[in-house]
């Protein structure tokens, strides 16, 4: 039996009033629910608050650079694929630094799991605009107003057909737990986008602003639909949508790969005999 | 003829099958017992431009290439103005029929008349191996195998192309010496730098590699992805060089042999993770081949001078390990010491090579490797789950290292100073033993240090001081002046990092003059030698106009320079 208990409490370097806390507390929730031992889960994050998550987590972890979560957790992944791996981490993160890898998991399918705590703004270098940060915001950074296009990962996530993508909300936390056991079952990469308020440096985009505004899709709504799917990841404004947006089915980057059928690479010998084998192909 | 050896150039347009050939050709010559050494000039494109393939071959062992051309093989017009006013004295040039030897040595070969177009690469082939003396059938064979995977008709057409150009060629009155046979041929087998990084890295345990294609870096890749399936490892190509390092960084943390290979533009790229690695403590091996830079620079060409790149690469203060070797077989051996070493002290650990090198065919004698073992990632660990430290602070600074999901205990890597359990922290007394934990690590890496190579005559008139991919054209430049008289010693480094001062400076303080020779601009190894131990070498001998040292640069150095 997995509790509570065993994923550990700790202090953290949080505002208080956070979104992070109510992410922090689904993660712990799904895990438990889905009867996996901190010692089967590699937590894998960049750099941020949101990237602390793991700290907070009683599991194996590796918070490595800022918008690098993902190739960490992909080589993780392919080294050793019995590992349920998740990258956590904020949208400058992910979507700024990150970007390219953001594309390129979604391209390979690896089988791990993408929370991104999105609250559209920098917050631990106190407020500078983020890749999701609406157009014309005014910011410290940006006085006249952020002069780019936001972000919009669900509408690229569904574009490229990726495996899973959702949208969560923290301050729909039964929902957001559900979510993340949804996509740490789902067999390739999966996406959650959890909006989440920030309460020192977001002002606009408030819990109150949000919970005006989130909706659960309703039980008809069919993911497998590309695209109704694509009509959904761009809806946004005075009604945002929150659940499974897009599910495709499709064969993970790890079944690509012969030498995985055979288990994980990670504690695999050499045959020196297969060495000499092939070192004899060039005399 | 240069001493008893030979330098066969072809020279072309890309795209007209002109590594095919000279493959070819060298396989030929390794398997009759020949020494070579395999030069590769090339541009920054896919068809047309002017490429050379040179091959330096003798029944002796040559360790260099050589700038002067014995038998120059056109196989365009622009070859023969290029390259014509580089034959030696009994240089011969090879020409299609009309083109005129503009007063030098040549047999016109009628291209046209003696098969179709397609064909005229294998004719030329032919022609070289007939006038150098290379058995027609042995030639033929490495045609053979070149074609096993098409139509016995593609083998059998091309065949007949080869034995048209023999009895062609056997037919001339032109007389070129023929290569001396070697008494005792020795059975050995054909491979570039690149080839033995790769294949010393399988012997090694490698299980993850990661790269995104550079020149001269890629061919690497190129080696170990047939391999991948049977030796059960992971070649990816990543989406850039940043993903490409900290994907073997995630692989290797969760517990595999994992490498990247580069060139320098793409290393500038990995470099944030090269700190992440001395950071985390993760085993990361790193191939960098080296190009002309900066930027763009020479993309095709050879040149040593990222070394201090290599040397200071990374934000902050963490142990590395640099290996340079010098030869094929080195490549083989340092690349296996690269992986122990970055599993011993957990931390990244560089080869350095360049173009010259990666791409520099020799014939090599068989290593032995049944009895190589592999790197084993990770330690045992008997102690409670709760107590397990990734970064416990120990005497010599090495950690217990688990991975992650092998056994309940839990694995906590971290880029931020951290405490023992892995954990973020911001107690300024904590940083302070950890910076001091990891540095411990180089008195590890201090024990391990291949020394650097000492050969000739003791208490030398002159010491010539290299590292990396010069070192045969060294050896060979000394040997010529010891034939002269002169009392000649050689220092080669073959790791240039971390530097033990007791292991060499006996050598540079017992002889007359030291002299160093690098391919680059500002004396890198020199100015490293002078920051590490107060001695100056005075002379150097640089070279970085895209080409690789050879004897007669060095010798042409002394005679103009020093003299």
């Amino acid at each position: 039996m997995v509790t509570l208990e065993d994923y550990g409490t700790f202090e953290t370097a949080w505002c208080p009033g956070c979104g992070n806390f109510s992410i922090l507390s689904a993660v712990k929730k799904a895990l438990v629910g889905l009867g996996l031992k901190p010692h089967q889960v590699l937590l894998v994050s960049g750099i941020g608050q949101a990237a602390k998550a793991p700290h907070y987590i009683r599991a194996n972890v590796f918070n490595g650079l800022h918008g690098r979560a993902l190739p960490v957790a992909t080589g993780a992944k392919l080294a050793n694929p019995e590992l349920t791996v998740i990258a956590e981490s904020g949208d400058g993160c992910t979507y700024g630094e990150g970007g390219n890898h953001f594309l390129a998991a979604i391209r390979r399918n690896i089988n791990l799991t993408l929370l991104v705590h999105n609250n559209q703004i920098y917050g631990l270098t106190k407020g500078q605009a983020s890749p999701t940060t609406e157009e014309g915001r005014i910011t410290k950074a940006q006085p006249q107003g952020v002069p780019s296009a936001p972000f919009n990962p669900l509408a690229v996530a569904v574009a490229m057909q990726a495996g899973f993508v959702a949208r969560a909300f923290s301050g729909m936390a039964d929902h957001l737990t559900d979510l993340i056991q949804q996509a740490v079952s789902h067999h390739g990469f999966s996406l959650i986008d959890i909006l989440q308020p920030c309460i020192s440096f977001n002002l606009v985009n408030t819990l109150a602003w949000y919970k005006k505004r989130c909706y659960a899709l309703p039980d008809d709504y069919d993911p497998a639909q590309w695209e109704p799917a694509m009509k959904t990841a761009m809806e946004w404004g005075e009604r945002i949508p929150v659940g499974v947006i897009y599910r495709n089915k499709r064969p993970s980057f790890e079944d690509h790969f012969p030498v995985l059928k055979q288990g994980p690479l990670v504690g695999r010998g050499v045959d020196q005999k297969k060495v000499k084998q092939i070192l004899g192909s060039y005399a | 003829m240069t001493d008893r050896s030979v330098n066969v150039v072809f020279g072309g347009e890309a795209g007209q099958g002109l590594v095919t050939i000279g493959q070819l050709l060298a396989k030929g010559l390794v398997r009759n017992g020949f020494f070579i050494v395999v030069t590769q000039g090339y541009q920054s494109r896919i068809r047309g431009g002017h490429n050379t393939f040179s091959i330096r071959t003798s029944a002796e062992e040559v360790r260099a290439p050589q700038e002067t051309i014995d038998l120059l093989i056109c196989l365009d017009i622009q070859t023969r103005a290029i390259h014509g006013p580089e034959l030696s004295s009994q240089g011969l040039m090879v020409v299609d029929s009309g083109w005129e030897g503009n007063g030098l040595a040549c047999l016109e070969v009628p291209f046209k008349k003696l098969a179709a177009a397609r064909f005229s690469n294998i004719l030329a082939l032919g022609v070289a191996g007939a006038l150098i003396g290379l058995p027609e059938e042995v030639v033929g064979q490495a045609l053979e195998e070149f074609f096993i995977h098409k139509p016995p008709s593609v083998a059998g057409e091309n065949r007949k192309i080869l034995k048209t150009a023999y009895q062609w060629t056997e037919g001339q009155p032109v007389s070129f010496p023929k290569l001396p046979y070697p008494s005792h041929p020795g059975r050995r087998w054909m491979m570039h730098g690149n080839e033995a990084i790769a294949l010393g890295a399988l012997s090694a345990g490698l299980k993850f590699f990661s790269f995104y294609p550079m020149t001269p870096s890629t061919s690497i890749a190129l080696t170990l992805s047939p391999q991948a399936e049977a030796m059960g490892l992971i070649v990816e190509q990543a989406e850039d060089e940043i993903g490409a390092i900290n994907m073997a960084i995630g692989a290797s943390f969760a517990g595999v042999p994992s490498m990247v290979s580069t060139s320098g533009g793409g290393f500038a790229l990995m470099v944030e993770g090269v700190s992440l690695a001395g950071m985390t403590e993760t085993p990361l091996v790193i191939v960098v081949a080296q190009r002309p830079g900066p930027a763009t620079g020479l993309p095709t060409r050879t040149e040593q001078a990222d070394l201090e790149f290599i040397l200071y690469a990374g934000h902050g203060e963490f142990p590395r390990a640099v290996f340079t070797p010098g030869s094929v077989e080195a490549c083989f051996r340092l690349i296996r010491k690269a992986f122990e070493l970055a599993e011993l002290a957990q931390t990244p650990v560089f080869l350095l090579t360049d173009q010259f090198l990666a791409d520099s065919y020799r014939a090599i004698d068989p290593f032995e490797v049944s009895d190589l073992s592999p790197v084993r990632p990770g330690t045992e660990w008997s102690g409670p789950v709760a107590s397990y430290l990734r970064y416990a602070l120990t005497e010599t600074g090495i950690s217990p290292r688990l991975l992650p999901g092998r056994s309940e205990h839990l694995v906590v890597a971290d880029s931020d100073e951290h405490t023992e359990d892995g954990h973020l922290t911001e107690d300024l007394s904590i940083r302070k033993q950890m910076v001091g934990k990891r540095l411990k690590k180089i008195e590890t890496l201090v024990r391990q240090v291949d020394p650097p190579e000492f050969s000739g005559d003791t208490k030398p008139d002159l010491l010539l001081v290299t590292w990396g991919s010069t070192r045969g054209s060294v050896l060979e430049a000394a040997a010529k002046m010891r034939s002269k008289g002169k009392r000649v010693g050689t220092l080669h480094f073959s790791q240039v990092w971390p530097l033990v001062p007791e292991q060499f400076m006996g050598f540079l303080k017992e002889a007359g003059e030291v002299v160093c020779v690098e391919g680059n601009a500002f004396g890198q190894l020199s100015r490293l030698i002078r920051q590490e131990t107060g001695f100056q070498i005075a002379k150097q001998v640089l070279r970085y106009d895209g080409l690789p040292i050879t004897p007669e640069f060095i010798i042409k150095a002394f005679e103009e320079r020093f003299h």
